[in-house]
């Protein structure tokens, strides 16, 4: 693996769109997300739990394991040089086992900051189908994204006085 | 105070603002929570998985970004423990203050500041930023929070912020 040919600021242009990634959810998607990030919750790995107490339809996604499938979905597209500064996403329904996960993205904005950093902002939508459950809309992330300016940079030697996400 | 500048009861009002549950954590950052967060997530990052490009990159390696919260978040069980340990207390204790059942997040945002290092030891607080007047959503009635978090490394430094927006609500017929 290599950090060579990294994706660099100036050849994104607001409404480029991210190569989608489809994934199918199953129960071991979701148990191994909580349990990655320590999430206990039984409403992420006990059925009964999740459906009669919360009253939804299965176990769901954890909110910090959807911040990592959208850092995934960022950095497939950055490269290992892309280093996200903030990401606010908004859950409007859940994801559930069975479901098929589909992550989409939008460049919305480009720009350098007075200190040579190189941002990108996206918004990634992500949708689940299924078949009785049909095609939702479940959740909608804007990101920041730094990412080189050119071949020398990296945005991940930016210390804090230089870092401004 | 509240998002919808409905009326809140005064002990509730009182801790908007305020910081809470100032702790660090009882372990120290390690490597197999950012392997397990990526196999979660099939997240072939070479950042993570290749040691020259780690090197290269962050000068060694880093913890998975989206990893911030778990570092803060209790073993399920230890000696001594009673009870259910549960991570961001604040969003438990509107839960019981409210008597509000089930709870949901709606919105998270995550700043990414200093990244974090295998052997850091985090430290973090909460704040209560805001509580809404009553709500009824598809899940049930109750009330939305919103609670930022700050996490700071061993030495001090900002390693991130958080804000989550809960929803704590009683399901529709459900009894308290």
């Amino acid at each position: 693996m290599s950090s060579s040919a990294p994706l660099l600021h100036g050849v994104v242009t607001v409404g480029d769109t991210l190569p989608v990634l489809v994934v199918d959810v199953t129960p071991t998607t979701v148990v191994l997300g909580a349990l990655a990030s320590r999430d206990w919750r039984p409403m992420h790995h006990d059925y009964k739990f999740a459906t009669e107490r919360n009253g939804v339809a299965d176990i769901f996604l954890n909110t910090p394991n959807q911040a990592a499938w959208f850092e995934r979905y960022l950095t497939d597209w950055t490269g290992p040089r892309g280093r996200v500064g903030r990401m606010t996403f908004r859950m409007r329904d859940s994801v559930f086992p069975g479901d098929e996960m589909t992550f989409t993205g939008t460049v919305t904005d480009t720009g350098v900051d007075d200190l040579g950093c190189g941002w990108v902002d996206v918004d990634v939508e992500l949708r689940a189908a299924h078949g009785t459950r049909g095609d939702r809309l479940c959740s909608t992330c804007s990101a920041r994204v730094a990412i080189p300016v050119d071949a020398d940079d990296n945005p991940w030697s930016r210390t804090a006085e230089q870092w401004r996400p | 105070m509240s998002v919808d500048g409905s009326d809140l009861p005064d002990d509730v009002a009182e801790l908007v603002g305020v910081p809470q549950y100032p702790s660090t954590a009882t372990f120290d950052v390690e490597r197999s929570y950012s392997w397990d967060t990526l196999a979660a997530t099939q997240n072939g990052n070479p950042l993570f998985w290749d040691e020259a490009v780690a090197e290269e990159l962050t000068g060694g390696p880093i913890a998975v970004p989206t990893t911030l919260s778990l570092w803060m978040r209790p073993h399920f069980w230890e000696p001594g423990a009673a009870g259910e340990q549960v991570a961001l207390q604040v969003h438990f204790d509107l839960k019981a203050r409210f008597d509000l059942p089930e709870a949901v997040m709606t919105d998270n945002t995550i700043i990414f500041h200093t990244p974090v290092r295998p052997g850091d030891r985090i430290s973090h607080q909460q704040v209560l930023r805001s509580v809404s007047g009553p709500k009824t959503t598809k899940l049930g009635s109750g009330r939305f929070w919103v609670i930022d978090i700050e996490y700071h490394n061993q030495r001090g430094e900002l390693v991130g912020v958080e804000s989550y927006t809960g929803f704590g609500y009683r399901r529709d017929g459900a009894s308290s």
